[in-house]
Formats: C-alpha cells, structure tokens, sequence
C-alpha cells in the first residue's frame, strides 16, 4: 500500500498520531480505555454534525444553520413530548427529532434550491430565524426532566467497565447511531445515483444541468437530510446532556465545518471523503478535549484550531498553485 | 394595466436596490413613529440611535468592501475585540499621562487591525485560500487569542479619556456618528473616484476578466483585507470606548447583522455591485427597526428572528428583479 503525502487525510492522521504520542510521554495515564471511550462520547454529535456537512460541501454549498435545527428540534420535540406523549419509545423520539429537522432543513432547501439563493446568506439568515423563533415563542428555559424516552436513551451504554482506580468508564451507545449515520451516508454518496449526482453538482453545476441532472431536486434532498442528520444529532446531544437546553449547540457550527474541512473536503464541492471527515472530527475533538494534557491551557483551543484550519487547508492550496506555476 | 406609461421616477425608484431600500427606511420610520409617536420621536431617542449604529455600520462598512469583491470577511468581529484588548490592556498595565497613552492604546489598535488584514489577505491572495475559510480560521485565532490574552474575563478601568470617543459629542453630534459619516464618505469615493476602486469593483464583476487586464489582483485583494481590518479595529475601538471595558466576546451578533446590512444595502455577494449609500440607508432601517421593536417591548431573540427573516425577504427580492 503507498501513502499519499499530499492529502490531508495523511496529514491529519499524522498530527492525531503525534498528538497522541506527545500526550503519552506527557502523561502516561492518556493511553487509556476511559480516555478512548470519553474521546468517543465527545465525537458522537460531532460526528453526525460532520457528516451532514459534507454532504453539503460535496454539493458546493454550505450550510451554518445545522446548529439552530439541532437545537429547535431537541427544545421544540422535548417539549411536544412531555406534553402529549410521554409513552414514546427512545428510537420513535429520535426519529421524530430526524423529521422535525428534516421539515426544517427543507425551508433552507426551498431558500436555496427553489429560490437560487447564495446558500451562506440564506443558512446564516435561518440560523437566527430558527433560533429566534424558538427563543421567542418556544421557549427559552431549559427542559431538565426529560420525556422517558429520550431519558432511557441517555442511559444506554454499550460497554461499561472499571478502571484501575475503580471508577467507571463506560461508552454511550450513540456512538452505533454515529456510525449508522457515517455507513448510510457512505452508501448513498457511493453506491446510489443520488450520490453521483451530489459530486457532479458540486464539481460543476452547469455541467451537471446540461447533462440532464435535476439539479434542484438533488439540491433541496441535500439540505432536507442534512436537516434530518442535524435534529437526530440534536436529540441525542439533549438525551445525553439529560437536560433540553436551547442555548446549547449554536456557536458549534463553525468547528464542525473546520473538522470536515481539515478533513479534506473543498469549500468549491465536487471533493470530500468520510474517512476524512472521521479524522477531522476526531482531531477537532482531541484538541477540546485533551489539549491541557500536552500543557496548553485550554484557553488555546480556538487558536490551535483556527491554526489547524489555516495549516490544514493552506498547505495544500499552496502546494496546487506551485504545483499549477510549475506546470505553466 | 394602464395604457399610459409608468411615471419613471417612481419605476426607477422601485428598480434599484437603493431606491427600494429608501421606501424601505421611510416606511419603517413612519410605522415606528406612527405606533409610538412620543418615545420613539422624542430627541433623546434620537441621539441614543445615533451612539447606536456607528459601531455595527462600520463592520458593515468592512463586509461590504469584501463582498464587493466576491469575498467576505467573517473575522471581523474577532480583530474587532483583539485589537480592543490589546488596547485596553495597554491602557491599564502601563503608566503614563493621560492622553498619549490613550493615543498610543488607539495606534496599537489601529496597528492590530492592520495586521490581521495583512495575514487575511496574504492568505487569500498568495496562498489562495477560498475567503470563507482564511477568514473563518483566521478569525478563530483573533478571538481566540483575545481570550487567551485576557483568560475570557473583560478588561476594565479605562482611563476616562476613552470614554470621549464613543460617548461624546462634537459640535452639537455624536462623535461616533460623525467617525462613521466620514468612513462612509471616504470608502465612496475611494469606491468611485480612485483607480483601486475601479479594479476593486472591476475584479469581483468578473475575476477572469481583471486578470487577463493585467490587474494586480493579488496586491489589490491584499488592499482590501487590511482595509477591513483597520475598519473592523476602529469599530472595537467605539465597542471599547461605549462598553467602558474590553471583552473577547463582544458584539458577537454583530458578524450576522453585518453581513445582513450589505446585502440589505443591495451589495451582491458575489462581488461587483454595491453602493455605499445602500449600505447607510440599510444601517438606518436596521436602527429604525431596532428601537422602534425595543419600545414595542420585543425581546433580543424575536429580533433575531425578524432580523434573519428580513435578510431572506431582501435576498429573495433583489434576487428575483434582475438588475437592468
């Protein structure tokens, strides 16, 4: 097997192992299972934040309102349920919160596929629609006892264990609907139509048109499932957090399009892969979580990503152009 | 359905973005002063949305001259409150007279702004890093040095003599109205009067076009970017200078009402059209809107909602009246 140098899936591989190993020397205790499985839990709403992001980003658009969907649909189906239907079995609430997200994400699709909108004016324009309506006439306090389903969901663990000390490590079961959400995704992108379609809009919009792709349809089904991914991931962000808070999540969304981005997906569409949106998530999350472990305060973290971003994707644009003048 | 023809003033007026914006501005004024004729016409009133605005329309200001190009810059908010800090910290860990720290607080500001600017645009115009992305990293490292500089808490104990910028007046009007008139004044004819704003325009019209004219594109989108950093700094400073203290996350709406105001002002993102006298009348009617809501008793998050819901009904129109 030969390693591609250039591409950022290498690279982030490589700044994630070497950032292992210097928290490793740095404190033995990091190369643990309550390490690995507390890395996880952060990465499950993140992942499938990720995924819905480039999904857009392959189709040439961007999407910033993903956060407020996750958080009105959390708030909005947190509080429907109490009211109405307290006997909802967890995976009935979670798929509620998909369609609820979905309905949303479809009123970015009209905006942008129906009307032709740039999708940045229209995704930073319903991200404080969605947000300001919830605030306003949802409400704006935080739910703390949840309806039983999306209580029992937040109990569920996949493994649980001890650690040498004898406290409890244990891994939420989320991480399966993560990477449910990861293997769906990668099936439609490569093994459906719809998925060729995407990539074709993305490399070059009027050449997908002119060979005869509806490209508004395909369009508006990309912003409805990203909807749907961002209320799946919102309901499993309240279940887990055991507390409907709807100022959580919004202010996420820029380091979410930074994993997927570090990931090697393209601002301009047409290119994006899962392997390295996992990988960029996972650096992202490593960085939150881990940086004071190499002794960086955690004050850091926006610096070190926003360095990351700017490395990550700069290096490789440089490289093109050299690469580009070389040629000329 | 009349046979005659339309009055053409009125059509033209209808036809442009400005002239829409205006009616837009007029109404909103009418309405607010109709629903709460003594409060929101009163001179108080009057002067306190005039301490208001200057601050956002000058990020306004900074977004515009990006998006003329086709860019955008979504690091604004971020050089705003880290040139801020910088200053506020210059002002209260180092001794000195009065006014030339002060002064001194302001260069290194300015300087900061100017600096951010400059990495901006050397991003994008050598490296090629699409606008979004340098500027969305680029200002995850402002902010975030912001807080790093000061562990998240506010910087306070400012001398007094910072407090005049943003709270006096000159002449009869509020400094910082007068500060925002003349960076309106000079980027317009900067826009229409000088050869960088022809390219400047030139270039976001059509990119292709203004390279094959043998334009320096790359100096010139370098040019820009440190343009809207020194403008996003002098915004931080009336921030600093109104708040009476300095903090990492300051104005963070005002990255969304920013955008919201160029493109309600009639600027096209993608590059090539946009008139600063859009841009004013847009500031006005989001300040109109603002105070008149504030009086109504309409809470921060509904106007959040009708702020996003405007952007959209903005967008929709100006996108479905081609241009002529």
């Amino acid at each position: 097997m030969t390693i591609d140098w250039t591409r950022n899936e290498t690279l982030v591989a490589l700044v994630i192992l070497a950032f292992g190993a210097l928290a490793a020397l740095s404190d033995p205790g990091f190369l643990s299972i309550a390490t690995l499985t507390d890395l996880l839990r952060g990465g499950i709403v993140l992942g499938i934040f990720a995924t819905g992001v480039l999904v857009v980003l392959i189709s040439g658009g961007i999407d910033v309102s993903f956060t407020a969907v996750a958080a009105f649909t959390m708030y909005a189906t947190a509080m429907v349920l109490n009211a109405v239907a307290p006997w909802m079995p967890w995976w009935a609430a979670l798929m509620l919160g998909a369609a609820l997200g979905a309905a949303l994400g479809a009123i970015n699709g009209v905006l942008i596929a129906g009307l032709g909108l740039p999708t940045l004016i229209v995704t930073l324009g319903t991200l404080s629609v969605f947000r300001g309506f919830m605030l306003t006439f949802v409400g704006q306090r935080q739910i703390t006892t949840l309806p039983p389903g999306m209580r029992e969901f937040g109990r569920m663990m996949l493994v649980r264990g001890e650690n040498p000390d004898g406290s409890i490590w244990s891994l939420h079961a989320g991480i399966l609907v993560t990477a449910g959400v990861i293997a769906l995704t990668w099936f439609i992108l490569h093994r459906t139509l719809l998925g060729r379609q995407v990539f074709a809009i993305g490399g070059s919009e009027e050449s997908a048109r002119r060979i005869g792709i509806p490209v508004r349809r395909v369009q508006f089904l990309v912003y409805v499932y990203v909807g749907a991914l961002a209320g799946l991931a919102g309901m499993i962000h309240a279940s887990m957090a055991r507390v409907a808070n709807p100022f959580d999540l919004v202010g996420l969304e820029l380091s979410v399009i930074a994993a997927v981005v570090l990931g090697g997906a393209r601002l301009a569409g047409g290119y994006g892969t899962l392997t390295g949106t996992v990988l960029g998530v996972a650096l992202i999350v490593l960085v939150r979580n881990s940086l004071i472990v190499l002794g960086i305060p955690s004050t850091w973290q926006s610096v070190a990503i926003g360095l990351l971003i700017l490395i990550g994707t700069g290096l490789p644009a440089w490289q093109a152009r050299r690469a580009a003048r070389r040629a000329a | 359905m009349t046979p005659l023809p339309a009055p053409r003033p009125l059509s033209r007026l209808i036809g442009s973005p400005e002239g829409r914006l205006g009616i837009i501005a007029v109404t909103v004024f009418v309405v607010m002063a109709a629903l709460s004729p003594d409060r929101f016409l009163s001179a108080a009133n009057m002067t306190s949305m005039a301490f208001q605005f200057p601050e956002f329309a000058i990020l306004a200001l900074a977004m515009t001259v990006t998006m003329l190009t086709g860019g955008i810059d979504l690091s604004v908010v971020g050089i705003a409150n880290l040139s801020a800090i910088v200053a506020a910290m210059i002002m209260t860990r180092l001794t000195g007279d009065g006014t030339g720290l002060v002064l001194l607080a302001l260069a290194a500001s300015l300087g900061v702004g100017l600096l951010a600017g400059l990495l901006n645009g050397v991003l994008i115009a050598a490296l090629g890093l699409p606008p979004i992305l340098a500027t969305l990293g680029s200002g995850l490292i402002f902010t975030g040095l912001a807080v790093a500089l000061t562990g998240g808490s506010a910087v306070m104990g400012l001398p007094p003599a910072m407090a005049w910028i943003g709270n006096s007046t000159t002449l009869g009007i509020p400094t910082p109205l007068i500060l925002f008139a003349l960076l309106a004044l000079g980027i317009s004819l900067m826009l229409t009067r000088t050869a960088f704003g022809v390219t400047l325009r030139m270039y976001g019209a059509n990119p292709l076009a203004a390279r094959f004219a043998a334009i320096d594109v790359g100096g010139m989108l370098v040019r820009v970017y440190v343009l809207s950093g020194a403008l996003a700094a002098v915004a931080g400073m009336l921030v600093m200078s109104r708040a009476n203290s300095a903090k990492a996350d300051y104005g963070s709406s005002y990255l969304l009402l920013a955008v919201l105001i160029a493109v309600l002002g009639g600027v096209n993102p993608y590059g090539g059209y946009g008139r600063i006298i859009g841009v004013v009348l847009a500031v006005l009617s989001m300040q109109f809107l603002s105070s008149g809501l504030n009086m109504l008793g309409v809470s921060n998050f509904a106007r959040e909602l009708i702020w996003g819901s405007l952007l959209i009904f903005v967008m929709i129109v100006n996108t479905r009246r081609p241009r002529a």
